[in-house]
């Protein structure tokens, strides 16, 4: 008997490998690209966190923004009026008030499904980026608040070390051990028999209820846990951004956590992370090489909808399928 | 008297142009059961194309009456952009689940939003000349720009026009019948890829009217669209999805309340207006007037 349990030996064997090979990278590409994947990380966990209700639920937030700039605007918040400096604390508040407001605007929420819990998601976080904008003498207004860089584990960057390599070595395999944690919770929640009854649910509901499932119950559940990961998202994004704006609040926001969940394919486990990864690739080609960059990732949305909507994940599952049946055929005669 | 006098008119202002968005958000809601989160950017479209004709053709001279008849031009052009639209990009989806609808729309929308910056560039495009060239009227002792008055005049013969367009014509009883039953009205003989394309094509021509006469006041703006998108949305939220009833009565709550909050709680105007449709949403979740 091996002390792993068969069930998760083939995803730690897949995910091995990808955390050795983001672990060296520091070490072999430049620091603009370390730091441009941090932000890819980060964006994979928000991802992780919303497509628990989307592909395991069933339930399509266009507000996740919230939770998000919550996140991030707890950590500018208890950097400025407390003046705590450690990220561990930073993050421990970031997920206390994104826990608090998703536990209260999911109650809300969860009472109804489809298009109304669409716009209702929509329209409450609307109401914090309206606050956020308006209240400019608590937050900054358009301008923001500045988040100074924290300390990690205790340990502050060094006087006159370089900023750009703090974020390219020590932030970076902070974020990336805070991402590997984060999925790693994630994949223990999915396959637990708590996921079990989110995909019940989402399959059908009537059935779920009958088996004893409490609907209601279990999607205020998810979506406490869906926008804590993605309020830990937003808190881990502050410091790599150094400014937190309410940008981050507006719901155009949400719509590009949908846009990279659906872009990797909502369907699969890893679908988000990958979706995330790709799409912070895209947009910064795209607003590097043009200043039309939205329409060029409205024409990816378009396509991907048309005619990829099992997103990049479902192509490489469609794509292995056909090879492997290839090789079946060239092998037996 | 007076300034109570101009808050109504204020509001009965920012109801009118309200009303052209959300109306025709409601209305392409109620008969292909699609939220189009591009509409907003068929209004800026109108506003952008009205803006740009009459630029054309004032060119620095005062404004004859004809020209407010050139704004038409956006409305025209919202319309022909919406007919191309329909068959080409959402007709694949009417079939799929809703997440694939929306996410077009929203595609859509970051195509549009730069399509305007590409043609018409980053600048505001403004034709105030034509809101100077009606003048002013005196309410007492403040004045009050007959432009405004003229807003919502338009406004108010949109919605009568509307409701005698759906309720007495052929075309609208058609319309309905494909809005309450898709099915049955198809076997009723109903051609119902059409009558998609006319509700989305009248849809668009509301929204695109809103952005035109807005222009001569306000100007046209990048960004105009995504903002005048979520308060269209609390109006048919607060209104119900789908009933132009509820459109015309939550765009002159919205616009009540969007000038008592100007005046008394500019901070949180917004946000009060954002929560109404939270509240509306929790106690009727199918709106004032929908049927759901």
């Amino acid at each position: 008997m091996s002390p792993v349990p068969s069930g998760i030996r083939r995803p730690l064997a897949a995910a091995g490998p990808i955390v050795l090979v983001l672990a060296i990278l520091p070490w072999v590409v430049e620091p603009y690209q370390t730091v441009l994947l941090s932000y890819g990380l980060v964006f994979a966990i928000a991802a992780l966190g919303f497509n628990l209700l989307l592909g395991y639920t069933g339930l399509l937030s266009f507000g996740h923004s919230a939770y998000f700039g919550v996140g991030a605007y707890a950590v500018a918040f208890t950097v400025k009026y407390l003046k705590v400096g450690s990220m561990e604390l930073l993050l421990l508040a970031g997920i206390l008030a994104s826990a608090l407001v998703a536990a209260i605007f999911g109650l809300v929420c969860v009472r109804y499904t489809r298009i109304f819990f669409g716009i209702l998601t929509l329209a409450l976080s609307q109401v914090l980026w309206s606050l956020a904008f308006k209240f400019f003498w608590v937050t900054g207004g358009t301008d923001g608040l500045r988040v100074p860089t924290p300390t990690l584990l205790g340990v502050s960057m060094g006087a006159g070390q370089d900023k750009m390599a703090f974020l390219a070595h020590r932030y970076y395999y902070y974020v990336l051990v805070v991402f590997v944690a984060a999925t790693a919770v994630m994949w223990v929640i999915v396959h637990s028999p708590f996921g079990k009854a989110l995909e019940a649910i989402r399959d059908n509901e009537t059935r779920a209820e009958f088996v004893g499932v409490q609907v209601w119950h279990y999607r205020w559940v998810a979506f406490l846990i869906s926008g804590v990961f993605t309020g830990l998202a937003g808190a881990l994004w502050v410091p790599l951004n150094g400014l937190t704006t309410p940008d981050i609040l507006h719901w155009t926001f949400s719509g590009e956590i949908v846009f990279f969940t659906v872009l990797g394919g909502f369907k699969t486990f890893a679908g988000p992370i990958v979706g995330a990864v790709v799409f912070n690739y895209l947009k910064t080609f795209a607003v590097g090489y043009t200043v039309y960059w939205q329409m060029f990732l409205g024409v990816v949305l378009v396509t991907l909808v048309l005619a990829l909507p099992t997103g990049i994940m479902g192509m490489v599952a469609r794509l292995a399928q056909k090879w492997s049946q290839k090789w079946k055929r060239t092998l037996a005669p | 008297m007076d300034t109570l006098l101009i808050h109504i008119l204020n509001s009965l202002l920012y109801a009118a142009v309200l009303f052209l968005i959300a109306g025709g958000l409601s209305l392409i809601y109620g008969v292909m059961h699609i939220v189009n989160l591009a509409h907003g950017n068929l209004y800026a479209f109108g506003a952008f194309v009205a803006a740009w004709a009459v630029g054309l053709l004032v060119g620095g001279a005062t404004p004859t009456p004809v020209l407010y008849l050139v704004l038409l031009a956006g409305p025209v052009a919202a319309a022909a952009l919406g007919a191309v639209l329909e068959p080409t990009l959402l007709r694949p989806l009417y079939k799929r689940p809703e997440e694939y609808q929306l996410l077009i729309t929203f595609g859509l929308l970051l195509i549009l939003e730069d399509l305007m910056r590409l043609i018409w560039g980053p600048y505001p495009l403004s034709v105030s000349a034509l809101f100077e060239g009606m003048g002013s009227l005196t309410i007492g002792e403040s004045i009050y720009p007959t432009y405004n008055l003229a807003v919502i005049v338009v406004g108010a013969l949109a919605a009568a026009g509307l409701w005698a367009f759906i309720y007495r014509t052929q075309f609208g009883v058609v319309l309905r019948a494909t809005s309450q039953n898709m099915r049955m009205a198809q076997a009723m003989g109903v051609n119902v890829n059409r009558v998609y394309v006319q509700a989305f094509t009248l849809g668009c021509f509301m929204a695109g009217l809103g952005g035109a006469i807005v222009v001569p006041q306000q100007g046209a703006v990048l960004g105009m669209g995504v903002d005048a998108l979520i308060l269209a949305f609390v109006v048919v939220v607060i209104g119900g999805l789908g009933s132009l009833e509820g459109a015309l009565v939550g765009a002159l709550m919205v616009g009540v309340v969007r000038e008592l909050g100007i005046t008394f709680f500019p901070e949180v105007e917004l946000a009060v207006l954002y929560l109404m449709a939270a509240v509306v949403l929790l106690i009727r979740p199918a709106g004032l007037f929908g049927r759901a």
